[in-house]
């Protein structure tokens, strides 16, 4: 089995009058979402429309250059995005955030496609970008939701971590409930998907996969190698901010340093 | 015994207080007061080490406070917050984890030791049992202060330790510290208090704080 029906301009349009039942019933309850509704899709359609420009000219290049270049862009958007979904931020977040997600991202689609893929050139964006671009989305949740978990945490629970640091606890002592729980909160949402996928969810990707004429097998098998990357990148993403906060939050002298956040309307 | 000189905190542009001395001798219970807002909390909180003071120094027997052994001065000068923070777990959950940091390690949990410091607050074993979560503010303040005592530091710095007790337990706590304090060499009290009388019953001496100095009278 090989190739798909390919769907033109057109027909993409016709699917964007499916929009009207979204329309209609914001209407007809009153949601006040019209507008928003009508951005969002506007959004949607020109990204991915440009995005596939984007790809079409980069894959065109064979170059690695260009490549890296949108590897780099994609990821500098993914640590951006990942600390505005937070209320509280601080000098450097997005620096650590950055690092963070560039770090694990890098590391964990480096692996596979060096190691496990054998993507022969290694830069090939066929396989380098959607693979990339999968375990950035999810590195940038676990991100988002362990940072902003740990932060709101910390000031939630201020007392509580300062009454150990006042009884001689280590600034480690004192974060060690917090950081526990920040790092479940970001793991929880992949260990979650891993448990039903294929079961209620069938995965984007290999959907993709099957609708453009792979074996199911075939693509079953890139799903789980997709599933680990990005169970990974998740864990380090979320490691790596938890790490970078705590550092900034608890100076050298094993004070809570509260004063160096600031609460933002997200 | 703790002493701090020319302490000054600075928030934005303006200073809270600036040339504190403060001079807390071995058996002694020094009273803090000053106007709301004066900045009561933030000295002890800055004694404490839990703030940077803005300027000025803090030596305690003498020897400077080495800021690389924080917890170990924290363990010695405890500082006990206006609004008690009990982690989650029963009464004797939380006497027994303080033994859990490294810097208490060495000492462990004694439950007859606790039973006796919750006796002068005329509660027996069975209040170990409760809920920290479902205490009341003056129990929690109890709960706290029995913590502290627990982990033999040399200096308490409390901060309106008794603003949630009943009459009762207020004047438990004071004569509690007091007993606490005569009881061996090399301890000693700081408090704040809005309560006048309290303050002339539990003070050897008082520290006042105001807009940008203190004096001691």
């Amino acid at each position: 089995m090989n190739g798909y029906l390919q769907i033109g301009y057109a027909q993409t349009a016709i699917a964007g009058l499916l929009i009207i039942a979204n329309l209609g019933l914001s209407a007809a309850l009153r949601l006040g979402l019209g507008r928003r509704l009508v951005i969002a899709a506007l959004r949607m359609s020109v990204q991915l429309l440009l995005v596939g420009l984007v790809l079409e000219w980069v894959f065109s290049l064979e170059n690695p250059l260009p490549v890296l270049a949108m590897a780099a862009a994609m990821t500098a958007i993914a640590g951006v995005a990942a600390v505005n979904r937070t209320q509280r931020r601080f000098a450097g977040v997005y620096w650590s955030s950055l690092v963070s997600v560039t770090g694990a991202a890098f590391f964990v689609t480096g692996l596979a496609l060096l190691g496990i893929v054998r993507v022969d050139p290694w830069f090939d964006p066929q396989y380098l970008i959607p693979l990339l671009g999968m375990v950035l989305g999810n590195t940038l949740n676990g991100i988002s939701l362990s940072l902003d978990r740990f932060v709101e945490s910390l000031v939630q629970r201020r007392d509580a971590v300062e009454a150990t640091l006042a009884l001689g606890g280590t600034r480690w002592e004192a974060a060690h409930d917090q950081i526990r729980d920040a790092m479940r909160v970001g793991l929880i949402p992949t260990i979650n998907s891993m448990m039903v996928i294929g079961v209620v969810s069938l995965p984007g990707m290999m959907t993709g996969q099957i609708l453009a004429g792979a074996a199911p097998t075939d693509a079953v098998r890139y799903q789980i190698v997709i599933m680990f990357m990005i169970a990974s990148a998740a864990a380090l993403g979320a490691f790596g901010i938890v790490f970078f906060t705590y550092r900034r939050l608890f100076d050298d002298h094993h004070r809570l340093r509260l004063d160096r956040v600031r609460k933002v309307a997200a | 015994m703790l002493s701090a000189t020319g302490l000054g905190r600075r928030i934005g542009d303006g200073w809270i207080w600036r040339g504190v001395d403060v001079e807390l001798e071995t058996g002694e219970n020094l009273a803090l007061i000053g106007p709301t807002g004066a900045g009561k909390s933030l000295l002890l909180r800055c004694l404490a080490g839990l703030d940077a003071a803005d300027e000025g120094r803090i030596a305690i027997d003498n020897k400077p406070l080495d800021e690389r052994q924080m917890p170990a001065y924290r363990a010695r000068v405890v500082y006990l917050h206006q609004r008690p923070a009990l982690w989650e777990g029963t009464v004797e959950d939380n006497l027994q984890a303080v033994f859990r940091l490294a810097a208490h390690r060495s000492k462990g949990y004694d439950r007859s030791v606790a039973i006796r410091w919750l006796q002068a607050f005329d509660r027996d074993a069975g209040f170990l049992e409760k809920d920290a979560a479902d205490l009341s503010g003056g129990e929690a303040q109890i709960v706290a202060l029995t913590r502290a005592l627990s982990v033999e530091p040399s200096v308490l710095l409390l901060d309106e330790p008794s603003a949630s007790m009943d009459a009762t337990a207020t004047e438990q706590a004071e004569e509690l510290v007091a007993r606490w304090v005569a009881e061996a060499p090399g301890r000693a009290s700081m408090w704040t208090s809005h309560d006048v009388a309290q303050v002339e019953r539990v003070a050897d001496r008082t520290l006042t704080l105001d807009s940008s100095r203190a004096t001691i009278s």
